[in-house]
């Protein structure tokens, strides 16, 4: 029999539902890889009590035929989403000790549905970095390795490394996510599971520690297109306290999933081409084209001309709105305060936030408070939320001519930890194929397509337009299922 | 456009956040780095351009006047560093 | 007349001072601007906070409908242009009774536009005062100093509570004009009911924008002196903080941009200690929170619920109604009188006829007695229907004037109706000839010199007759019966 670990989503759903094992049978086994992968850094804090009480009611919910739609299912909880009375910081130190007294929108619609809880996951702090080397509580480790015997500790992509690093270990089935400019996709593909951004207000924000406000989405990351499904059915939905919710009812996307995309038109945005792009990236692009015209898509060339200035713009407005979203760390209501002999209010908040923010928050609370300051504000903010809506208009005029964009995910494959971190823009970089999608608000998902050279998973990356999720978990699938990805990372932790 | 080190500086006091000589200086060169990366921004011609209000097309949706909140001042207080007598406490305040 | 005369003799010659205001006005609601947290004044500290108010991490705000109603509405009621797009800002600084580190307000698109107010800074002079924008934005929480040596402490019931800034053009040139926009401003939210116009409690507080020039030449520099909490004090800070500029100018000195408190007791303005030293807010478009979009329904539904405000009322009275310039003035000033003053009209059952005995009535008697009471006319002892019933009993002859006086005194302390009074202690007034002429008879036996004195040419003793058949007839007597009676007997 199969480990109760390498079971995902459905798998355990169904299992538990058909009383091929029961929930408290998951709960434990799942339990126990958490507790034996410390060497991953993957959770901050585990909640084994939350995951086995939900499993109880699990099974009593079995027995009373009141099954709900994730009972059984043990997730992991990406630390950006407050929890009630369990300490959430998203891996900053200036939230240390922050227990939250409610429940964020989207992990009380995951309990809703019978999920429980193993812990809260790792992350760049703040969801601010692209390989989870930013979290103040140490990097998170990729259980991949490279294939050349060097053992070197890999990057698993952020800010959601956490999350990426705990599923493709198999210590959780599914996580949460959250993606502001390809946290989800990025980490997904470093780590080759698969995870979706769905479009911007689908899943509540209230209860979300913001980072980009405009930009933020929380998404499901798990091992296959209709884990992911399953899970985004579950955590988005119409929220009143969020005022840039969409107030749309949630689709049946597990039950819509098809991998025919007959009458499908994909289109492959020439301007995703960037130099210096490794040719076994550009291969599986290709690769990649076969699949979906194998599932009956019509490929077609599109521009999107405005490629290039959407880091720069994203590079923006991120900062700016993280510079405000921010400010609320100052030691007076929760978190941390250093109050130096003497010091007054103002020094209390500059050495409370110079002591609990990191680095990489510093430096975009800094760049964020510059471009908005006095005689920079149209200079650097309004260009780029004019260039954006350049953005945008680029994908509106894409989509007439197609009905999905197909991308690679990554401009590469992990990279070692440390390998980057000292060139800020070189990590920034990293997210050239994810933050496009992210500023136009459109669903994009990361399935992975292959392994290079050194045996490291690789992503593509589907687009598609506002609201219709259901396309691009299609497509997914279509790659998944002519891919045949099953490479996974042997156990060495 | 080039940051200098007292720039720098009065950023990160706008921003609140206590630094160093030391971190200054060495701030000041990678500032100026990314901003003359995100400069080049200034190349899109945007005059007939609005900037982007709404990332997807949604109305702002507003709440009834219904007091249906408040009267949790444990929760309010209950992560405060320093809470006294129902009042956030911090260091005096000369107006 | 546009300028007023108002001048500050300097040593080196005649200053003029330019005022603006930005009035502060919290907006009448039940919730909070952003969050489903109560507003009224005085709870508990921090009972009324939401986690929205205390900006607890990733809480999210979500406007209240009835404070863009209310400001859309004060909009419409001075004639100003509303934008059906406007859109909420972060304003950013760090305080302690600011919790979000951010002020949500709007700076680049305010929900209302240009607009105008005409004030009447003395009897028959009338000016407009431009108003530049409303905007809607959040108060800060509270900060309370003498509770304790080293802390202070923050109250967060107040965050969140909705403002209207109400921005005026600086269009006023003189203390008395700034009084008068003051309580113009607070007559008309008063009548729109979008603030209660409560200045004790903080409901307005008036940032004074002070400059001062030589007549006729630019603008000068000007200070801002903030938080000021009644027309009084606004008056007194202008003429203190106008002084004290022209002696700064003449002096060789130049005028800071700055912002200033006042200090009520000492009737000083004082440079106070920068919130942010730098002044550099980082507005931008509040990432939370969508564009403001009202719909035409919307505006309509706004524009017809507004009731006649303070100046049409005024016409009205004048015009329609007959009343006294004075009388119309003082009647519509201020909203809960003019109500008054309306019920009372209506209990009477013949407005028009009773219009302006019942406009004296109240501007004296009823005026003058809440006067001395210390209450304000929504606590009146005496309610509208009663008040019509006095004057009822004085234009059906009833009651004389004097007695409808006494009737009244007893009201105040009785809270009885006028019927009843009369009643019970036999205040009507007679019209009966005989008893008057017999009364007339025994004061002219009595006073016989002064007949002779009178029928001398000495007309001004006829007062005196009257007063003695008044208190002959223990002042129940018509007096119209008894002035052409008495004018018989004297022949
Ligand atoms: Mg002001
Ligand atoms: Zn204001």
């Amino acid at each position: 029999m199969t480990a109760l670990t390498d079971l995902g989503v459905a798998a355990l759903r169904d299992g538990v539902r058909d009383g091929d094992f029961t929930a408290r049978e998951v709960a434990t086994a799942f339990i126990d890889a958490v507790a034996r992968a410390k060497a991953l850094n993957a959770f901050l804090v585990e909640t084994p009590d939350h995951a086995l009480a939900a499993a109880d009611a699990a099974d009593k919910a079995r027995a009373d035929k009141a099954l709900k739609p994730l009972s059984g299912v043990p997730i992991g909880m990406k630390d950006l989403f407050c929890t009630k009375g369990v300490e959430t910081t998203a891996a900053s130190a200036i939230l240390g000790g922050f227990t939250p007294t409610y429940e964020s929108a989207v992990s009380a619609n995951l309990f809703a549905a019978g999920a429980g809880m193993l812990g809260k996951l790792n992350m760049d702090q703040f969801a601010m970095g692209s390989s989870n080397e930013t979290s103040a509580f140490g990097n998170v480790i990729s259980p991949w390795r490279r294939n050349d015997g060097g053992n070197a500790p890999l990057a698993p992509g952020g800010s959601s490394g956490g999350s990426s690093s705990a599923v493709s270990a198999r210590l959780c089935p599914a996580a949460t996510g959250t993606d502001t400019g390809g946290s989800i996709r990025q980490p997904a593909a470093f780590t080759g599971i698969s995870g979706i951004k769905p479009t911007y207000g689908r899943c509540s924000r209230w209860g979300t520690i913001a980072f980009a406000s405009s930009l933020d989405q929380a998404g499901p990351m798990a091992r296959d297109v209709r884990d992911c499904a399953i899970m985004l059915e579950a955590m988005a939905g119409f929220d009143a306290r969020d005022a840039t919710s969409l107030d749309l009812p949630v689709p049946a996307w597990e039950a819509g999933l098809s991998a025919d995309l007959r009458g499908k038109r994909v289109g492959i945005p020439r301007e995703y081409r960037v130099d210096n792009m490794p040719a076994e990236i550009d291969a599986l692009w290709k690769q990649g084209v076969e699949w979906l015209r194998d599932a009956g898509a019509e490929i077609v060339d599109v521009s999107l001309p405005h490629t290039r200035y959407a880091l720069p713009a994203y590079y923006i407005i991120a900062p700016a709105e993280a510079s405000s979203n921010l400010a609320r760390y100052d030691g007076v209501r929760f978190g941390l305060r250093d109050l130096p002999d003497g010091a007054g209010l103002q020094d209390m908040y500059a050495a409370t936030r110079a002591a609990g923010f990191g680095p990489e928050v510093k430096r975009r609370i800094m760049i964020g408070t510059y471009v908005l300051s006095a005689g920079f504000y149209d200079a650097y903010y309004t260009q780029a939320q004019k260039v954006r809506a350049l953005i945008a208009r680029d994908f509106d005029r894409a989509w007439e001519q197609c009905d999905l964009l197909l991308a690679p995910t990554a401009p590469s494959a992990a990279f070692a930890l440390g390998e980057k971190s000292a060139d800020p823009i070189a990590m920034y970089l990293n997210d050239v194929f994810t933050v496009p999608s992210s500023l136009a608000g459109l669903p994009a998902m990361s399935v992975p397509g292959g392994l290079d050279g050194q045996g490291l998973p690789l992503g593509l990356q589907v687009i598609g337009r506002a609201l219709d999720e259901q396309s691009v978990l299609n497509a997914g699938l279509a790659i998944e299922q002519r891919a045949g990805f099953s490479a996974r990372p042997a156990v060495w932790w | 456009m080039s940051v200098d080190v007292n720039t720098v500086r009065r950023i990160a006091s706008l921003a609140r956040i206590a630094i160093s000589d030391a971190e200054a200086e060495a701030m000041a060169p990678e500032f100026n780095n990314i901003l003359g990366w995100i400069e080049q921004l200034g190349e899109v011609d945007t005059s007939d351009v609005a900037p982007m209000t709404a990332v997807i097309a949604n109305r702002l949706r507003l709440r009834a006047d219904v007091i249906d909140d408040g009267n949790i001042r444990d929760q309010v207080l209950a992560n405060a560093p320093q809470a006294e007598h129902g009042f956030f406490a911090v260091p005096k305040v000369i107006e | 007349m546009t300028d007023s005369t108002y001048r500050i003799q300097g040593a080196t010659g005649e200053w003029e001072v330019v005022i603006g205001l930005e009035v502060h006005a919290q907006i009448t609601s039940n919730a909070k601007l952003f969050s489903g947290a109560a507003t009224a004044f005085g709870a508990e500290p921090n009972s009324q906070v939401s986690l929205v108010d205390a900006a607890m991490p990733g809480m999210l705000p979500v406007p209240n409908a009835e404070c863009v109603r209310q400001a859309v509405r004060t909009g419409m009621a001075i004639e100003a242009q509303i934008n059906a797009w406007s859109r909420f800002d972060r304003k950013n600084y760090f305080y302690a009774d600011l919790p979000q580190g951010y002020q949500i307000s709007q700076l680049y698109h305010p929900i209302v536009g240009e607009g105008r107010i005409e004030i009447e800074p003395a009897e028959g002079v009338h000016k407009t005062i431009g108003i530049e924008r409303i905007h809607i934005e959040q108060d800060a929480g509270k900060l309370m100093h003498d509770q304790h040596p080293t802390s202070s402490y923050v109250d967060l019931n107040r965050s969140g509570v909705a403002l209207m800034e109400i921005v005026s053009r600086p269009d006023m040139r003189s203390p008395a004009e700034a009084g008068a926009y003051v309580k113009k401003l607070r007559s008309i939210l008063r009548y729109v009911g979008s603030c209660d116009g409560n200045m004790e409690q903080g409901s307005m507080r008036a940032d004074v924008n002070v400059s001062v020039r030589r007549p006729g030449e630019e603008f000068g520099t000007r200070t801002e002196t903030k938080n000021v909490n009644s027309v009084r004090f606004v008056m007194a800070a202008i003429e203190y903080e106008a002084s004290r500029q022209v002696d700064v100018l003449e002096s060789g000195g130049k005028i800071v941009q700055e912002t200033r408190l006042f200090d009520p007791d000492r009737g000083e303005t004082r440079s106070m200690r920068s919130k942010e030293d730098a002044h550099d807010y980082r507005y931008f478009p509040d990432p939370d929170l969508l564009p403001l979009e009202l719909s035409e329904e919307f505006l309509a539904d706004c524009r017809a619920s507004l009731p006649e405000l303070p100046d049409a009322k005024r016409a009205r009275y004048a015009g329609e109604l007959g009343l006294s310039a004075y009388n119309a003035a003082v009647l519509t000033a201020d909203v809960e009188a003019a109500r008054w003053f309306e019920a009372l009209l209506a209990e009477t059952g013949k407005p028009a006829e009773m219009a302006k005995a019942a406009s004296n009535w109240v501007t004296s008697d009823l005026f003058g007695a809440l006067n001395r009471l210390g209450r304000d006319i929504e606590d009146s002892p005496v309610s509208p229907r009663q008040g019509a019933e006095l004057l009822g009993l004085v234009a059906d002859g009833t009651l004389s004037g004097t007695l409808a006086k006494q009737v009244f005194e007893i009201m105040l302390e009785t809270g009885d109706d006028p019927g009843k009074i009369v009643e019970e202690k036999g205040l009507k007034q007679t019209s009966d000839t005989g008893a008057i002429e017999a009364a007339i008879a025994g004061v002219m036996a009595a006073n016989a010199d002064k007949v002779a004195e009178y029928r001398g040419g000495k007309d001004k003793l006829f007062g005196f007759f009257v007063g003695q058949t008044m208190k002959a007839m223990a002042g129940k007597a018509n007096p119209g019966v008894v002035n052409d009676l008495l004018k018989k007997a004297l022949g």
